[in-house]
């Protein structure tokens, strides 16, 4: 058949299909974009199910909602320090002077119809976003998911979490309330406190002397373009890796580190995941419906004289002030300077303890050795080390955070508010410490109880009466598929150095690094540092029937 | 990492394979393999599916009518109506019926998805294979080939003379962008340690604007204070009180410790700046038996009866005083500016 023939009859001929509108369509697109290879790939990719991966998914779309709310909020908001009097229709603020930011917050606020609204939507999706990632984080942390071949999106989500956190800030300094210009003064103050650089970072910042008449502007522009900029593309690298590398899935009946098991983006993960963005957002909508956030009317406009009690920034930095807050007031002044530790100290700090969790992995797979690939999650009672930093490091956030809202703390709780300082300034060192023991020891347990349960059975809650009169417990032996789940976890050995004299009786010479990674290797899998999982042989020589209640 | 120190051998066997070396029937431990898939009522009483069909159906409905009624609340409610609803207090009627309905709108078009997904899509778990991420070799050998003939042909490493100068442009051309950013903001030179302060200049009550009289400062209160000179209306009012905001107190004089302090007052009248010595909050909490004050952002505490030095709190050092005294009208007058940098330390404070 010659393609002339197939030309002119072919729309006549009967039994000769046309392509549905549909199919056309994708056949174009598809000449032109090649998407018949890319949904080859991906249209029925398999997603593992898990309650804690949908924790990510919280934050990713409450990035959406802020950047929909944002948008429509720039429509309205006047990014500029110029003086004005205030003539709206908010009768407790007529006649007060204002910068054209706040007069027209206010105006977002009671003469845009849905303004507030939307202005509430995009303050609390904010701060969902930052608690979404943060608990992601965590959740990614226990279970050990940051492993190869995940460490560098580990690095990607970090980054998103720490430009989150000053984005939220430059953003709610923006309406230049008499709050947020006082957060904003101290972070002019900390600013200040650096060595050499301060003043002049401060003056280029604040364009002169605090507050000038530059920074909401410039804070605008890094706001809402800047630092979304930079995080809109770590977000798309970040969701490419994550489909790059497949997610990762918790250990179980046919789960192995060579597959992934669930169900097909399509349908089931499109309409999971795709209802659970509107369930996001309507519940954001429902919050700002029924709980007013940051009611900078109550507040009044910005004046760097004036003050208000209980001044709290958003909940991201109440870490940085609680180091700020709890820090002795240490200065030192040499050769006609002055190094203010009081403060340097806590801004090094902030960057120090959050730079630890981001470079953890490192030095995990460092102390390992282990250069595979892990796509089975740790349970973190199984990695009884991680799971005490982790916790330990979370202490020192929440020691921290309390010391952050320690006037909060006083006047809710009838404290004294120099109590709460010294609590927090003992237990920012003891805290983690206690956390990490106690920590440690319940993993541990919690491994003999997993060991005890394939070992023994499950308890049944049945009390049996033996003929001579004793009570025993009847103990109901595990399934397979329990059995396997319960020992599919991988035990490290812990490294050795090696004899430290040769053959020749010559001494070797080991390096520093080495003896630490030695000693680290021990701290997480040496003797009482996890609980030998059980053999086969043990299983079945307890279950041939010598004693086996 | 130098692994000729460590031997690296001793690493588990890998999840999974971890048992098949002793043999899966012999393996209590071993995997089972996928469960068989369990259906769900949806998947053998078809009467089941259809009530599921319509909570999905009912779900969507559910949002159309909230859309609705968002329009309609937005046309209905005035923007400052006022209304008292148990238990959230008086809120406004438009965004409280406008983020219901909202609300309502995108949950229930979630929950049906997600239900829909649940109860009538297939639940069959599919397992996939996975890859390694890493290259197989010949691949590696491949691009490294490639790459090998690319910087060949392009003689970087031959003509150096090409390298070094490309190398240098490169570094140097990034400088245009840093100079640019030179105009940002002024030096700070010696902007940190003046204040609008000056000999002769009155102290203007700041909350009747008009300029302070000894005896208007009694025992236990304590007062605002401006220069003279700065109107609320000036394009640097902000800049300017930012450092200038002062405080007064009265204190007996025999009640003053600190020598240089009762120098410094009139008549037990002190002045002292008001913006915090650590990151700069104004000072606004006055406790008068004790005469500390207290700054409500961290707490760091001072003294005013002992040169306002600090008893508590992160604050690094204490308030700068002013020297005051009396003019001729018989009004508060300040005899200098202050004599160290107000607000938060520097690198050149000294």
């Amino acid at each position: 058949m010659s393609t002339a023939t197939t030309n002119t009859s072919g729309a006549a001929a009967p039994g000769n299909r046309k392509a549905p509108a549909g199919e056309r369509v994708a056949d174009w697109a598809d000449g032109r974009l090649g998407i018949y290879s890319l949904a080859k790939a991906n249209m029925r990719k398999i997603f593992p199910d898990h309650w804690s991966f949908m924790l990510g998914e919280i934050a990713l779309y409450s990035f959406i909602i802020i950047i929909l709310t944002g948008v429509y909020l720039t429509l309205f908001f006047h990014p500029s320090m110029n003086e004005v009097v205030y003539h709206g229709s908010y009768e407790p603020m007529q006649g007060i002077r204002m910068s054209e930011a706040y007069a027209s917050t206010l105006d977002i606020s009671f003469d845009v119809r849905g303004g507030l609204l939307v202005r509430q939507i995009h303050h609390w999706a904010a701060l969902i976003f930052l608690a979404g990632m943060f608990v992601h984080m965590m959740r990614v942390f226990f279970t050990g998911a940051f492993r190869k071949p995940r460490e560098i999106n580990w690095l990607f989500g970090f980054l998103l979490f720490v430009l989150g956190m000053f984005t939220g800030f430059t953003g709610y300094s923006l309406p230049d309330d008499l709050l947020s210009g006082t957060g904003v003064r101290f972070t002019q103050g900390a600013i200040l406190s650096m060595p050499i650089v301060g003043t002049y970072i401060s003056m280029f910042l604040f364009g002169g002397e605090f507050p000038g008449g530059d920074f909401v502007a410039r804070f605008y522009s890094i706001h809402i373009l800047l630092l979304p900029g930079i995080m809109l593309g770590l977000l798309v690298a970040h969701l490419i890796l994550v489909f790059y590398h497949k997610h990762t899935q918790f250990a179980g009946p046919g789960r192995t580190n060579k597959n992934v098991v669930g169900m097909p983006l399509l349908p089931v993960y499109m309409a999971k995941a795709g209802g659970f963005f509107f369930l996001v957002f309507g519940v954001i909508a429902v919050i700002a419906a029924i709980a007013s956030i940051n009611p900078i009317w109550a507040i009044g406009p910005y004046r760097p004289d004036q003050v208000s009690t209980g001044a709290q920034p958003d909940w991201y930095m109440g870490f940085a002030e609680g180091l700020i807050r709890v820090m002795p007031g240490w200065e030192i002044n040499l050769w006609g300077h002055t190094l203010v530790l009081g403060v340097f100290i806590p801004l090094m700090a902030f960057g120090l303890v959050l730079a630890i969790i981001a470079v953890y992995p490192f030095v995990e797979s460092w102390v390992t050795g282990d250069k595979r690939e892990h796509h089975i999650l740790d349970r973190p009672r199984n990695a009884p080390t991680r799971t005490a930093f982790g916790v330990a490091w979370i202490t020192e956030y929440v020691i921290v955070f309390i010391g952050g809202g320690n006037d909060l703390w006083a006047t809710h709780f009838h404290l004294s508010l120099n109590a709460i300082s010294w609590f927090v300034r003992i237990f920012i060192f003891v805290g983690p410490v206690v956390a990490f023991i106690v920590t440690k020891r319940i993993c541990l347990g919690l491994q003999r109880r997993d060991k005890e349960k394939v070992l023994h059975g499950r308890e049944s809650g049945i009390i049996k009466r033996l003929p001579h009169g004793e009570f025993v417990e009847i103990h109901e032996p595990l399934g397979p598929e329990q059995l396997h789940t319960l020992t599919a976890h991988e035990q490290y050995k812990p490294v050795e150095i090696g004899p430290t004299v040769d053959e020749n009786g010559v001494e070797r010479k080991v390096p520093a690094m080495q003896k630490l990674r030695a000693k680290l290797s021990k701290g997480y899998f040496g003797e009482h540092n996890q609980i030998e999982k059980p053999t086969v042989e043990e299983y079945k020589e307890i279950t041939s029937g010598h004693g086996h209640h | 990492m130098s692994s000729q120190e460590i031997p690296e051998e001793n690493l588990p066997a890998e999840q999974g394979t971890a048992h098949t070396a002793v043999g899966v029937a012999d393996d209590p431990f071993a995997d089972p393999g996928l469960p068989a898939h369990k259906p769900r009522i949806q998947d053998i009483d078809e009467r089941a599916a259809k009530r599921s069909e319509r909570t999905v159906a009912l779900l969507f409905v559910l949002s159309m009518v909230a859309t609705v009624g968002f329009i309609a609340s937005y046309v209905i409610f005035p923007v400052d109506k006022i209304v008292y609803i148990w238990p959230f207090g008086h809120v406004s009627a438009l965004n409280f019926s406008l983020g219901l309905t909202l609300g309502v709108a995108l949950f229930t078009i979630g929950a049906g998805a997600v239900h829909w997904a649940r109860t009538l899509m297939s639940d069959v778990e599919v397992a996939d294979d996975r890859h390694a991420i890493a290259a197989e070799p010949e691949v590696k050998a491949k691009v490294l080939a490639d790459f090998a003939a690319g910087a060949e042909e392009s003689a970087l490493g031959r003509r150096k003379l090409i390298r070094n100068t490309m190398f240098g442009a490169l570094a140097l051309v990034p400088l245009s962008g840093v100079v640019l950013l030179r105009d940002l903001g002024p030096l700070p030179e010696k902007k940190l340690r003046n204040t609008l302060w000056a000999k002769g200049k009155q102290l203007i009550n700041m909350n009747t604007m008009e300029p302070l009289r000894p005896e208007d400062v009694a025992v236990g209160s304590l007062t605002f204070a401006m220069p003279e000179g700065l109107e609320e209306d000036a394009h640097d009012f902000q800049t300017q009180i930012a450092k200038a905001a002062l405080m007064i107190i009265r204190i007996q004089p025999e009640n003053i410790k600190d020598k240089r302090e009762r120098e410094w007052a009139h008549e037990g009248i002190v002045a002292f700046s008001k913006i915090c010595t650590h990151v700069g909050c104004p000072i606004s909490l006055y406790e008068q038996q004790t005469h500390h004050v207290l700054c409500p952002c961290h707490q760091s505490t001072f003294d005013l009866s002992d040169g306002a030095r600090v008893i508590f709190g992160p604050a690094g050092h204490a308030l700068p005083q002013l020297r005051i005294g009396v003019n001729a009208e018989g009004n508060l007058e300040a005899l200098g500016d202050f004599e160290e940098p107000v607000g938060p330390a520097f690198w050149e404070r000294g």
